[in-house]
């Protein structure tokens, strides 16, 4: 399984290291949130509203360096648009990966 | 270039606004999470350039732009590659970068931008209006027509063009207000909106945010109404 890295934030910060405390602050906000929010509607069963949250997450997807979850993460959403939930367990462990990995950083 | 950044997620806005900070044409005035927000904000200030995202709930990226009567260039920042065609429909739409942005690809953008604003500004210097004493002239199909500035009640944006509303006739101009708004007299003319001109003297009757002007009602600014309060003879 990949893993998370850091280097689109780096590239991006130039070296502005507070830049980067922040992004990752806001990352760190904003990850739980929609994680949680994405969970609530894949357990209710909403798959359209399901397949905005995985828009929004793998925007953060992306950021972290995830190429291949990305691209599952585009067909998740894709499928779910289609009522097709058959990549959950594959996207939802790329959501726990995220998670262990925010905690250490 | 004064820009703002709409996007409901608070990370791509960091993102935007970092990328801006490496760019030293680049003024960011205001972010916003919602389009809504964005669209009271438009309605008092001037901006050149909007970076925009379309996917966001409630009111999409391109549900904003049809909203605009004379729309900034806009550039499309999204997740999403599939809106690239209909993107490109809308004349406001310089470019289309898909999330996450490098550098590199932001600052191609932005080239654009700034290539198709320096177009504008010469495309309507061409057709710029000559002044003469209290005559204007604006260039219709390569014609000079004189207009007696006086007679102008209303000048309104209408996307690349200006609409110059006059006692007796009509025209359509290929310019912008800025452009107009310095060829007439402070003393008789005032911008009470980012995309009206009104000639004061041909008021016929003010209500909170609208002025009546001819059979043309004509929303005030926020902003403007000091200026326009002050410049009537108040009993």
């Amino acid at each position: 399984m990949e893993q998370p890295n850091q280097s689109y934030i780096k590239s991006l910060s130039g070296g502005n290291i507070e830049f980067e405390k922040k992004l990752i602050s806001v990352i760190k906000t904003e990850f739980p949130i929609e994680k949680s929010i994405y969970l609530k509607n894949i357990t209710a069963k909403k798959y359209k509203e399901t397949a905005e949250n995985v828009h929004k997450l793998k925007h953060k997807i992306s950021i972290l360096g995830l190429e291949k979850s990305y691209e599952i993460a585009v067909q998740y959403e894709n499928d779910l648009r289609k009522n097709n939930t058959i990549l959950k367990d594959d996207f939802e462990t790329i959501l726990q990966v995220i998670t262990n990995y925010l905690i250490t950083i | 270039m004064n820009c703002i950044i709409i996007d409901d997620e608070t990370t791509a806005r960091v993102i935007i606004n970092q990328l801006c900070s490496q760019i030293e044409s680049l003024n960011v005035l205001a972010e916003f999470s919602n389009a809504i927000q964005a669209i009271k904000y438009l309605n008092q200030n001037e901006i050149d350039l909007i970076f925009l995202d379309i996917h966001m709930p409630d009111f999409t990226g391109f549900d904003f732009i049809q909203t605009l009567k004379n729309p900034p260039k806009i550039i499309l920042t999204t997740s999403d590659s599939k809106f690239a065609i209909e993107a490109f429909e809308y004349d406001c739409i310089v470019d289309y970068i898909i999330k996450p942005i490098a550098l590199p690809r932001f600052q191609k953008a932005l080239e654009k931008a700034e290539n198709t604003l320096d177009i504008q500004t010469s495309d309507t210097s061409d057709k710029v209006e000559t002044t003469s004493g209290n005559d204007l002239y604006i260039n219709i199909d390569r014609r000079l027509i004189k207009i007696d500035i006086p007679s102008i009640y209303l000048i309104e944006a209408k996307g690349d063009y200006i609409n110059v509303k006059t006692e007796d006739k009509n025209y359509t101009v290929h310019s912008t207000l800025k452009k107009i708004e310095d060829k007439l007299p402070d003393s008789i003319f005032l911008k009470i909106h980012r995309s009206y001109i009104i000639n004061v003297k041909k008021i016929i009757d003010i209500e909170d945010n609208s002025v009546l002007i001819k059979k043309d009602v004509v929303p005030v600014s926020r902003s403007n109404r000091p200026e326009l309060m002050k410049r009537l003879n108040l009993l």
